[in-house]
């Protein structure tokens, strides 16, 4: 649960949790949104909180944002202790999952809104809301009303109207949510660009593993309003702390201690890739099952195995030979790809 | 399994199914017999009504006779523009302007308040406590008021025991709107009007408000926007149109009410009773219409200038 030790002559990381809980509803029964959350983000660095709903990553966005206040515990933005300071003074901006574009503003006065308020005369905040704008590829967009632009465009509009205050974290809460796939796609991509070009902090919020995965340089997995894992994203993938991880990022078989053990593992919980897994000819190999259900993924076949008692699933890729439903397959795989959890929970 | 005898097409249960299938085939049958009542009301008895209004401000009355003239003129209408007439129209826009903009004021921490945070049984009590006073009779609250207001009222009586009969006997001796005592004062009038209407500002500004996402405050707040700022630029700029709307009613009551005026104040004439006194007892109907059409065109020229200045742009 505790974050990688930081190297000694590190920076002040850009943001810090020390044992925060944010709880709401009575004290007596309290709603446990974060609880006892340590995190350390470095500066610089492209973070993802993944989670399914509830799970406390975006109460954890907002209490960066200041929208939220901890029950406990104590956030530091650069080092620097951001209890007693409201949202409009930290410089961290947030783009926000409906986009909250102003809509009696252009486009241009919403992006340029975090200038207005700061006493910059029109000319040159006009100015910066331009170069923002066509660092977001809107050139020329800037007389238009929000209600006149697509999704996507809005979206783009968000990350400017963000971005123009030019502040050290930028904060995105499901940002890429409301799009369709090919454009999220796109925004993922475009987003990787734009942050490796502004060098600025970047922390989103997510319940796409694949786009937690592909994106950041390091996540934190939630459950239940505590941290599951925390590492970068080939750490968690591969080597799941809990079941939940193992569950929730990718599609892993959990295995439990007796078929672990069956799998050649210790009596321990244990999770195996789908893709770790070949179907083989059933004579001469030391497991077997028979084959229940097959579903079609495009790039290949998932496979459901029944075997030991459970079901697994093995991902047979396109090309290859497909077993039939109530064939009975040998199952193989390289026995260093059942990892042995530590975690139960 | 579906049973193979089952039917592509189920039978007709009777009429119901018949309607049904008419109005599926021509949808737009059931609008039109669902619009034509209102529509003919409203085109034929009210707007007819007001045309026929229209028409009498443009007849004049035979000063001697009292007779109307049924022949085109403007006289009527430049009779308004008589010393006294404008100042009827004068004081009624002064006070429907006083008046609308107290409840704007008043009304919008309630309107908040209920928008923004009451939620479940809170807001049942918010919609009780905001109409409830619409279900007593509109009489029954004036004269309650006049007697509130009255010299003997409670109002009086508390100021005394509170030792503030200084603070009162001020403000009734500000000249122009003070008086005798504040049921004989403009301010008494003020007061009664601000409190008959309210609920008129308070529910559409709520209702405005209601439609401001909580992220459009967040989002003005992260961009670095203090509270007065996000209230400026954001929150007042969007629930404008409910504002308006609920001004639309206090200011068109204000200045169409006949009653208030008579009960509560100097007794000093407004449009709605100068209507009232004119097709009544003067027997003057030209001149009765012309005022009448005044608010009329005030509220004509109000939302042109709102629109202008962009109140409904974020509608």
């Amino acid at each position: 649960m505790s974050p990688a030790a930081p190297s000694p002559a590190a920076p002040s990381p850009a943001v810090e949790f020390r044992s925060v809980s944010r709880h709401f509803g009575p004290a007596t029964a309290p709603v446990k949104a974060v609880d006892g959350v340590d995190l350390t983000i470095a500066e610089g660095s492209f973070f993802a909180m993944l989670g399914p709903s509830g799970s406390g990553k975006t109460t954890c966005l907002r209490l960066i944002s200041g929208f939220e206040k901890p029950t406990a515990g104590s956030i530091r933005i650069f080092g620097q202790d951001v209890s007693d300071i409201p949202p409009n003074r930290r410089n961290v901006n947030t783009v926000f999952q409906d986009y909250a574009l102003f809509p009696h503003m252009s486009v241009r006065d919403n992006v340029a809104y975090g200038l207005m308020v700061k006493g910059v005369d029109r000319r040159t905040r006009d100015d910066r809301a331009e170069e923002m704008l066509s660092l977001v590829k809107l050139d020329g967009y800037g007389d238009r009303k929000p209600a006149q632009l697509s999704g996507g465009q809005r979206q783009r509009v968000a990350l400017a109207r963000a971005l123009v205050n030019e502040p050290r974290v930028l904060l995105l809460d499901e940002p890429l949510g409301a799009l369709d796939l090919k454009l999220r796609e796109a925004m993922q991509d475009e987003l990787k660009t734009l942050q490796a070009r502004l060098g600025i902090t970047f922390i989103f919020v997510t319940h796409d593993q694949g786009e937690a995965l592909s994106m950041a340089d390091s996540l934190a997995v939630f459950n239940n309003g505590r941290i599951a894992q925390i590492g970068t994203p080939a750490q968690v993938y591969a080597r799941p702390r809990t079941r939940f991880v193992a569950d929730f990022v990718g599609s892993s078989n959990v295995l439990p201690p007796d078929v672990t053990r069956a799998f050649g593992g210790p009596a321990a919980w244990s999770s195996l890739r789908p893709e770790a897994l070949r179907l083989t000819a059933p004579d001469g190999v030391a497991l077997s099952g028979t084959v229940t259900t097959h579903r079609y993924l495009g790039a290949g076949n998932r496979v459901t195995v029944a075997t030991q008692g459970t079901e697994i699933s093995a991902l047979v890729p396109a090309g290859q030979p497909l077993p039939e439903t109530g064939a009975t397959v040998g199952i193989a795989f390289d026995p260093a790809a059942l990892h042995v959890m530590e975690g139960e929970g | 399994m579906i049973p193979a005898a089952a039917p592509a097409i189920l039978a007709e249960r009777g009429l119901a199914d018949r309607l049904t299938a008419i109005f599926w085939r021509r949808p737009r049958l059931l609008l039109g017999i669902l619009l034509a009542p209102p529509l003919i009301w409203l085109g034929l008895v009210y707007l007819g009504s007001l045309a026929a209004l229209l028409l009498q401000s443009f007849y004049s009355i035979d000063e001697f006779s009292g007779v109307v003239k049924q022949e085109f003129t403007l006289k009527t209408y430049a009779e308004l523009f008589r010393a006294q007439n404008l100042d009827i129209i004068i004081r009624t826009l002064l006070m429907s302007a006083a008046v609308t903009l107290g409840c704007a004021i008043i009304a919008f921490p309630i309107a908040y308040y209920a928008a923004r945070f009451a939620k479940g049984r809170w807001k049942a009590v918010f919609y009780l406590g905001v109409m409830l006073p619409l279900w007593s009779s509109y009489l029954v609250k004036v004269y309650a008021w006049k007697l509130i207001l009255a010299k003997e009222g409670i109002i009086t009586w508390a100021a005394d025991a509170l030792h503030l009969s200084m603070v009162l006997n001020a403000v009734l001796s500000i000249p122009g709107i003070g008086g005798n005592s504040l049921s004989t004062s403009w301010i008494g009038t003020f007061l009664v009007f601000v409190y008959i209407w309210l609920p008129y500002m308070i529910l559409p500004m709520q209702a405005a408000l209601e439609r401001v996402p909580n992220s459009m405050l967040e989002a003005s707040a992260d961009l670095g926007a203090s509270r007065s700022q996000t209230f400026r630029t954001v929150v007042f700029p969007l629930a404008l149109p409910g504002i308006i709307a609920g001004s639309i009613f206090t200011f068109s009551l204000t200045m169409g009410d006949y009653i208030i005026p008579q009960i509560v104040g100097t007794s000093a004439r407004f449009i709605g009773l100068a209507v009232y006194q004119l097709q009544g007892t003067a027997g003057n109907i030209p001149l009765a219409a012309a005022f009448a059409v005044v608010p009329i065109v005030i509220m004509l020229l109000y939302l042109t200038v709102a629109k202008r200045m962009g109140a409904f742009d974020a509608l």
